[in-house]
């Protein structure tokens, strides 16, 4: 038991896999397919907010941004696909048929420029951000608040540049996936087994990073960052890298998402969608491997499923999972079987060594 | 999450009733400048209840925008009740301050006093309950908002350096003074002020030394959440009045106070006027919202040289 | 691993907003001694550690070896072979003690095996873990051990780093006799390859392992030598007796249980 603990969660991963990509599409009718395809998007934010946030402290409230920046990138080369070679856009047509297509669209006809983008634009963005605001010490609050604005400043501008990204009525009718007819479902289950696969890959990622020294060397620095700061580290770098882990899974998740669902707009990446994607991960339990995942898609199940069934209702129910949750189960759903486990290691160890009352963070000694 | 109702860039309400341009060669400067003064006292009013609750208490508060929403919807019921908007937008503001303060004071009662010195918990419940005070008043209000009606003595234009200003900017930015004066005042010489501050600096110390820290956190809550009213009032004038409006405040109101530094009400005064002033001058040369944009890039900017905003209160290290 | 070379410290200064928290000191401290830092509270003795570790802005010169230490940062101080543990110990509560030791040992890895799990212990992870008592306690999570444990573990993760300067805050502060005998014995053994500078309050502790003692008062040095010269030191009993008299003297020069040996000499340097 104790020589197979280590790998149970890469059992769970596999578990998982074997879920998603053999179950589901054997018993699923398409239009559960195309919201579980949607699920898994939201699922691989998750994992990345879930090492941000659960493992390295960084409360992540704009994620919209990194889940915008792949979803554009897709969606502007699926827009281009669709119109043909040499032409614009239908909505840019609608605007001004003669102007030419604005010159930053141009590159994104390039298959192998977008899948690049996709990967490589969060990671600019967020070292520059991350590097800007970790090296300067800018933590908790203030970084969650700062990255939240960077996601409604991203929302605002693609919000009133109507001709070059289509404003608030966003990029859509895509017909077209790097060839595939999208509107064939064989092409559908396809594009879904890829994010599905994509979310298998992410689980993976963060799982090996998890048990790494890196992993460990996060949660250090996520607990007492002056103490690892004094071990000879920099945290800013150490924090960096989950942060841009982070962005990537948002981009390739929001790059997923457009074939998906075939619509982008602002509102999937602003403030208010950023913290939708924050609930499921509070909700199934931000520092463990499935918490996020598993939390996520049902917050995304109840938004699709309630959101649209009975609206009002929803947005009660959402709110006060951000309430309880954070009152009574702050490590989510799944700290409950950890929480018995403690409760039965504390009673075994509490008559050979009396458990210390948890002694202050180090920042409040050290200002 | 429901679609939203957007009104993308606060400064486009104060944009529509710029002045008049009357001398083109000073045009480029005199007109942001007051418009940015205008929007600078909007800011402040959103920020102000943060300095108190955020600065000197460690609440992120996201419901705060929701506040403020209070408050407008306040003015709102009141107009209802006394149709003479002369009147009624007086009556508003103790209203306002009092409907606002007493949902703080709820809020505080709650949930908030549970998790002190814990402000990111903080922070994610009260989006929670933020996102339940939109759902209520969607449903008790129509969803494209209620119109406010300014009075009648705001509708004039005051002549200030040869330009004809309109009475509800400078409105807004009296109504700034008077709430900044009256909470400065309120801070620095009664004995309350003096007690709050004495909690903030030091809690056990302030509790030991006879101090009933539990009511000066719920009142400080109550004012920092009533302020959020007043500041509801004076948006209501303004722009429009929805359920999705505090969204648009409670960001840069963070930002205000982040980059006065945090719990320092001179700094947040200095910030929320830079911040307007910057977003006016970005709007006049580019648009709307890639002005706030380019205030977001200065802000992180400037928090690079200040990481603690532009006033800190400094202490010393250990021993 | 540990070279020759003292921490030598040259007319130290430290200023918040004006107010001089540490005026001008100089010490040095070398390899085989236990050097102690002691003075009433406000003195400036934490100061001086902060600024020989980089976490406040000094002025003057710290130099460890040829090294000058001021102006660089935090981190990089450590590369340089200077290790520092907090009033409050800080440790990963959340990780086992192997893992808190593990992290600390991984200074010099390469950036890429640090996506790699860990596999086995390192021999100095292993010597550290039985130099501070805990090999059995190895996957206990840190959190949950004793505030004894916890001040010893950190010591181990500065052991484990090959320090050539450890910087001790208030190591005994909170631990029973017993503890602080060992905390003393360990302390002790770490100091014969290595420069140990202790920040201390507790006068007993003192007494019993400083080899060399730096007294400091509002942020200058008072005396210095070894125990029975400063405290024999008129200056010294002044500040520690202030006009209040004599219970503070007395608490300062009372008899230590098992501490005879001091005794003596103290009866001595005040008969001097």
């Amino acid at each position: 038991m104790t020589k197979l603990k280590p790998w149970l969660p890469l059992i769970g991963i596999g578990v998982f896999a074997v879920l998603l990509l053999v179950v589901a599409p054997a018993v699923l009718s398409m239009h559960w397919i195309n919201n579980l395809g949607k699920y898994c998007c939201w699922a691989i934010v998750a994992v990345g907010i879930g090492l941000a946030w659960g493992r390295g402290g960084m409360l992540v409230l704009g994620q919209g941004v990194f889940f915008g920046l792949g979803a554009y990138t897709m969606a502007m080369h699926l827009t281009l696909e669709t119109a043909g070679p040499g032409s614009l856009p239908v909505f840019m047509i609608l605007y001004d048929p003669s102007a030419p297509l604005p010159a930053f669209w141009e590159p994104f006809r390039s298959d192998a420029f977008t899948l690049v983008a996709i990967v490589l634009l969060p990671v600019i963005v967020a070292s520059i951000l991350g590097y800007a605001l970790f090296k300067r010490r800018v933590k908790g609050a203030y970084f969650a608040i700062l990255t939240q604005a960077l996601a409604v400043a991203l929302a605002v501008l693609i919000s009133s540049t109507i001709r070059e990204t289509g404003g608030d009525t966003g990029l859509s009718d895509f017909k077209y996936f790097f060839g595939f007819v999208l509107d064939d479902d064989a092409n559908k289950i396809m594009v879904f087994m890829i994010a599905a696969a994509l979310l298998i890959v992410c689980l993976l990622v963060v799982w090996q990073l998890g048990r790494s020294r890196f992993g460990e060397l996060l949660i250090a620095t996520r607990d007492a960052e002056e103490r690892v700061r004094f071990l000879g580290y920099d945290p800013a770098n150490i924090k960096l890298v989950a942060f841009v882990v982070a962005a990537v899974m948002a981009s390739i998740a929001g790059a997923m998402f457009v074939p998906i669902v075939g619509i982008i707009t602002p509102a999937e990446i602003g403030a208010s969608a950023s913290i939708l994607m924050i609930a499921g991960v509070a909700l199934g339990g931000r520092a463990s491997l499935f918490g996020p995942a598993l939390g996520a898609m049902a917050i995304g199940w109840g938004q699709s499923s309630l959101g649209s069934s009975w609206p009002s209702g929803w947005i009660y129910i959402l709110g006060l999972v951000f309430i309880l949750v954070t009152l009574f189960l702050p490590m989510g759903l799944s700290s409950l079987s950890g929480r018995a486990k403690s409760l039965v290691w504390r009673s075994r160890t509490a008559a050979t060594a009396p458990a210390a009352a948890s002694a202050p963070v180090l920042e409040e000694v050290k200002k | 999450m429901p679609t939203r109702v957007r009104d993308p860039t606060l400064q486009n309400r104060l944009q529509n009733s710029a002045p008049n341009r009357e001398r083109p060669h000073v045009d480029a400067l005199i007109p942001p400048l007051l418009n940015g003064t205008a929007l600078g006292a909007l800011l402040l009013l959103a920020a102000l209840g943060l300095t108190l609750t955020f600065g000197q208490m460690g609440v992120i508060n996201m419901a705060h925008g929701e506040f403020i929403m209070a408050g407008a919807f306040i003015a709102y019921l009141t107009q209802l009740v006394v149709t003479s908007s002369n009147i009624s937008i007086v009556l508003a503001l103790p209203l306002a301050f009092l409907g606002a303060g007493l949902l703080g004071l709820l809020l505080e009662v709650g949930i908030i006093q549970w998790m002190y010195r814990r402000p990111l918990d903080t922070l994610l419940v009260t989006v929670g309950v933020s996102l339940i005070l939109q759902q209520i008043a969607l449903q008790i209000f129509p969803a494209q908002g209620v119109p406010v009606e300014s009075p009648g003595w705001l509708d004039g234009q005051a002549d200030i350096l040869g330009y004809a200003w309109p009475l509800r900017q400078v409105f807004t930015i009296v109504l700034a003074a008077l709430c900044l004066a009256a909470l400065a005042a309120w801070l620095k010489y009664t004995s309350f002020g003096r007690r709050i501050r004495a909690t903030v600096q030091n809690r056990d110390l302030a509790e030991t030394s006879g101090i009933p820290t539990r009511t000066v956190d719920r009142i400080t809550f109550f004012v920092g959440s009533g302020l959020a009213g007043v500041a509801g009032v004076a948006a209501s004038l303004i722009g429009g009045t929805n359920s999705q409006m505090g969204t648009q405040y409670i960001i840069p109101a963070f930002l205000v106070v982040v980059a006065g530094g945090v719990g320092q009400i001179k700094g947040t005064v200095i910030a929320a006027w830079a911040v307007g002033i910057a977003l006016s001058f970005f709007a006049d040369w580019t648009t709307g919202s890639m002005a706030q944009v380019l205030a977001f890039v200065l802000v992180v900017i400037f928090l690079q040289f200040r990481p603690q905003g532009l006033f800190t209160v400094r202490t010393r290290g250990l021993t | 691993m540990t070279t020759t070379g003292s921490l030598v410290v040259t007319d130290l200064r430290v200023e918040f907003d004006g107010f001089v928290a540490v005026g001008g000191v100089s010490f040095d401290a070398h390899p085989g001694e236990v050097r102690f830092l002691i003075g009433p509270n406000g003195a400036g003795k934490t100061t001086c550690i902060d600024a020989i570790t980089g976490l406040s802005k000094g002025s003057g010169s710290v130099k460890l070896g040829d090294q000058e230490l001021l102006g660089t940062s935090v981190n990089k101080i450590v590369r340089l072979g200077v290790g520092r543990t907090f009033q409050t110990a800080s440790v990963f509560e959340q990780l086992s003690v192997l893992q808190n030791l593990d992290i600390a040992a991984g200074l010099h890895r390469s950036s890429l095996s640090l996506l790699r799990a860990r596999r086995g212990i390192e021999p100095a992870i292993e010597s550290a873990l039985e130099e501070t008592g805990l090999s059995t306690e190895r996957e206990t999570p840190a959190g949950i051990l004793s505030h004894g444990q916890k001040q010893w573990l950190e010591i181990g993760m500065m052991l484990v780093q090959e320090p050539r300067a450890l910087l001790l805050d208030e190591p005994v502060a909170g631990m029973s006799q017993d503890e602080r005998t060992a905390t003393g014995e360990l302390l002790q053994r770490i100091a014969q390859r290595r420069i140990v500078l202790v920040v201390e309050h507790d006068m007993d502790f003192m007494r019993r392992y400083a080899s060399r003692v730096t007294v400091l008062h509002q942020g200058k040095v008072l005396s210095e030598g070894a125990v029975a010269q400063v405290q024999a030191d008129p200056k010294v009993q002044e500040v520690y007796l202030g006009t209040a008299g004599a219970a503070t003297t007395a608490a300062m020069l009372a008899v230590p249980d098992g501490a005879t040996a001091t005794t003596d000499s103290i009866t001595q340097g005040e008969g001097a």
